[in-house]
């Protein structure tokens, strides 16, 4: 048995949007900007997606731009936000320590052409509080980003709360979706967000296309150049049959959202109920506050990148925010962000759910992980230390 | 996985000589927990010859593979061989090491060294300080 396990990285398209795309490869395969028939057929394509898309997060049409992914979203809404501050000479922006890096990139990027920026603390829990949010807003502060569902740990963000707090100190506030749309009830309007962005692969969708949700008034400014297409706001040929799977899984994904939510649910409250059993284990991110599908576990005395290795071998697809995944010396900054020592957040395994893996294969994972854990606390000089009471254990 | 070489899969998943020993003649550790590596490495030695040699590792696979494989090059050699062993000949003998990996194969390196010079100490075996120069902690911030 192999479990694919690793649902926060991508997900498998949906047959059903796998068989939307089809047509729009061989047959309808026009420009959605000529005037001909076959480009008049995807331009129709194109609109109905769109409404589909701004549909499922209860969006007008006009306030959805289509992009090549999340990251170009969140890109396109820090930039628009932050240009819309300057423009009233605002150049501060509050951000969280636990962002992607699409966002920690792009507010890097500002810093150096003179905003401030402010990266809030998460707190143990891995759960910001709009108190924060309200304490850091100044007198320029132009955008308040912050992500609706971390993608290690899975932890929900008040968005909503946030949300009123910026509004009412006329603040703009963005937030990055992409691990919340199709997982969890998003609804803009509800929210009250000024922006949003969405990746369809996160959700059975196909990779390579997103959408950024601004409302209207929200002056979006270009991250790419080119024609007319999206309003003037993206240059590029459409990729129509990426956005018709985009649409095809929003639809299904929110059409059976309270049922996939609980069903998945019950897969992770299994897996987290078994994994908690592992001494010296600790589950990161809030306990309730959670996206149904994802866990995050640390396990003490060992490192990530050899508990993936030897879980890929036994047939799970997992991932780890261990320094030695992730290319650099540091562990995730999302771990240690939350206050984990490094060597604690070394050891770090995330298992993310979807709606097709089965109890079967969960009980896989739960036989899996903890055979694991024990053979590479076997060879761990660091488990020997803490087992003889040289070091003392961390968690 | 196409990240490492199908001797670093093999000795990530069979390791030889893998274990503590209890009646080591010289045990070196390197590395930190903080960086994500520790290599703990252990020596038997009679007649100036490494007849024993086992290692326990915290780290990542190309970790675990580098220390087995430097267990496999300095097992039955003379010190003085085993002194020689470099970071380059473990990786080279892996098919080598992605280049963020290399580190881990200077860890063992570093890791053999500490299981020589505590077999000196121990027996009180003169030796020239200047040959066991540099540590993992340097290594590391080298790199950063």
């Amino acid at each position: 048995m192999y479990v694919y396990a690793d649902n926060a990285a991508t997900t498998q398209v949906s047959r059903r949007a796998a068989e939307a795309m089809l047509p729009y490869f061989t047959e309808v395969y026009g420009n959605a900007s000529s005037l001909h028939t076959p480009g008049q057929r995807a331009m129709e394509a194109l609109q109905a997606a769109r409404e589909a898309v701004a549909k499922a997060i209860n969006a007008d049409h006009k306030e959805i731009y289509f992009t090549g992914g999340g990251s170009e979203a969140d890109n396109q809404a820090i930039i628009s936000g932050a240009m819309m501050g300057a423009r009233q000479g605002k150049k501060h922006i509050i951000s969280t320590a636990f962002e992607h890096h699409a966002v920690l990139h792009t507010l890097d990027k500002l810093k150096k052409q003179g905003f401030e920026v402010t990266l809030l603390p998460v707190h143990e829990n891995g759960v910001v509080t709009p108190e924060d949010v309200a304490a850091a807003i100044r007198e320029d502060t132009a955008l308040v980003t912050v992500m609706f569902v971390n993608n290690e740990i899975g932890t929900i963000q008040p968005i909503a709360d946030i949300a009123r707090v910026c509004h009412e100190k006329g603040v703009l506030m963005h937030t990055d979706a992409v691990q919340a749309v199709g997982h969890i009830p998003v609804d803009v309007k509800a929210l009250d967000v000024d922006m949003l962005s969405m990746a369809a692969h996160k959700f059975h969708g196909p990779k390579g296309v997103g959408a950024l949700y601004a409302r209207k008034g929200i002056a979006v400014v270009n991250v790419i150049e080119g024609g007319q297409q999206e309003r003037g706001k993206r240059g590029g040929t459409e990729n129509i049959p990426g956005i018709v799977g985009m649409a095809a899984a929003i639809g299904e994904a929110t059409e059976h959202l309270e049922d996939d939510m609980k069903y998945v649910t019950g897969l992770r409250e299994r897996l987290i109920e078994e994994l908690s059993k592992i001494p010296h284990s600790r589950l990161n991110g809030d306990r309730e506050k959670r996206v149904p599908g994802t866990v995050n576990f640390c396990f003490e005395g060992i490192e990530g990148e050899s508990l993936l290795l030897w879980l890929d071998a036994k047939g799970v697809a997992a991932s780890s925010g261990s320094a030695c995944t992730s290319g650099s010396l540091d562990p995730s900054h999302v771990l240690l962000a939350l206050g984990l020592p490094h060597e604690v957040a070394h050891g770090s395994l995330r298992l993310s759910l979807s709606v097709y893996n089965t109890p079967e294969e969960i009980e896989h994972i739960i036989q899996a992980v903890p055979e694991v854990v024990d053979y590479l606390r076997g060879m761990s000089p660091v488990w020997d230390e803490l087992e003889r009471g040289e070091r003392p254990h961390l968690i | 996985m196409a990240l490492y070489s199908e001797t670093v899969m093999d000795h990530f998943q069979h390791p030889r000589n893998v274990g503590k020993m209890e009646d080591a003649d010289g045990i070196g550790e390197v590395g930190n927990a903080k960086c994500g590596d520790i290599m703990r490495m252990y020596i038997k030695v009679r007649d100036g010859i490494i007849t024993d040699v086992s290692f326990i590792t915290f780290g990542c696979g190309s970790a675990i593979a580098s220390s087995s494989m430097a267990t496999e090059m300095i097992k039955g050699k003379p010190i003085e061989e085993a002194l020689e062993l470099s970071n380059k000949a473990v990786a080279q003998a892996l098919d080598g090491l992605p280049a963020h990996k290399l580190h881990c194969s200077v860890l063992a390196e570093e890791a053999v060294r500490a299981a020589v010079k505590d077999y000196y100490d121990k027996n009180g075996i003169a030796y020239d300080p200047a040959m066991f120069g540099g540590d993992c902690a340097e290594c590391h911030l080298n790199q950063e």
